[in-house]
């Protein structure tokens, strides 16, 4: 695997990860149950995916999922704009859960034709849970698309899918802080 | 609105009530019924119906307790005992 590639597959870690913390922010308090049950879950299937593509990056450069995960500096990670924002909006959230499904989508079916055997059966086995992920965010997308406030949520938040990767919103500190503060606390030498 | 789900674990077998969703249209209770009651390999195939649809019928009268209309009603073995007495003839092995 070269460095490109590398890269590539931790953008996509990043950006999954980072969207599987935001996501599970509603975990309790979703608009109703059922919901409730089906945001957490893609929630969690989106850090199950970053699990998977940094264990494959971390062999490449022999350290492990976690210390990629959570113990680079909040500028060393290469997640989109879009995916940083704390959105206590539901109609954000399903604006940014609906474009990013889509860009998603456009991008494991590049990594599908990847000649990396390993790179395109990852990218296979993510695609089909992601099937799950595009029927939720269509379901709510027919359902909302004529909503103002959801369409000047997915105006607002299209321009950042395509960011730079490399700079980063305030946001992706403070979440940071929040998701390693654990991992942090242990002594040096703490093995997981 | 309620929708009662009923899966089937294996093909062939029969659909048993699973227990239901709430969803707001049948396109919710589609994705909400996936979710939870399909996605991991638990069910071959889902019916989720609202449960409007559903025709609940819990009232059955039978007020001259007639309990020979039921199979459980009719103490076969017994009879069959009392027949073969009268006949003289044992009952075959295995029958008793």
């Amino acid at each position: 695997m070269n460095e490109q590639e590398q890269q590539l597959l931790l953008a996509i870690a990043d950006d999954e990860l980072i969207l599987g913390w935001r996501d599970s922010e509603w975990t309790g308090i979703a608009p109703l149950l059922e919901e409730d049950v089906a945001f957490s879950s893609i929630a969690q299937n989106e850090i199950g995916h970053a699990r998977a593509l940094y264990e494959l990056v971390a062999r490449e450069r022999e350290t492990t999922a976690d210390e990629l995960a959570f113990d680079r500096a909040p500028d060393e990670y290469r997640c989109a704009r879009i995916v940083e924002l704390r959105l206590p909006d539901w109609e954000k959230t399903i604006a940014r859960h609906y474009l990013y499904e889509e860009a998603d989508a456009a991008r494991l079916g590049q990594l599908k034709d990847s000649d990396d055997a390993e790179i395109a059966g990852l990218a296979a086995k993510i695609d089909r849970e992601e099937a799950y992920h595009r029927m939720h965010a269509q379901m709510w997308f027919d359902r909302l698309r004529d909503e103002q406030r959801f369409t000047a949520a997915l105006e607002e938040l299209r321009p950042l899918l395509d960011s730079a990767r490399d700079t980063h919103s305030p946001e992706l500190a403070e979440l940071w802080e929040e998701m390693t503060m654990v991992r942090r606390s242990q002594p040096a030498g703490t093995r997981w | 609105m309620i929708y009662e789900v009923f899966r089937q674990e294996r093909k062939g077998q029969p659909f048993q009530h699973a227990g239901s969703v709430e969803a707001p249209d049948a396109h919710f209770a589609d994705v909400y019924a996936r979710e939870q009651y399909g996605r991991r390999g638990e069910s071959t195939a889902l019916w989720v119906v609202p449960r409007d649809a559903v025709i609940e019928i819990d009232e059955f009268v039978d007020e001259l307790n007639r309990n020979y209309h039921r199979v459980d009603g009719y103490p076969l073995r017994e009879k069959l005992r009392e027949a073969r007495e009268r006949a003289g003839t044992a009952a075959p092995a295995g029958d008793r």
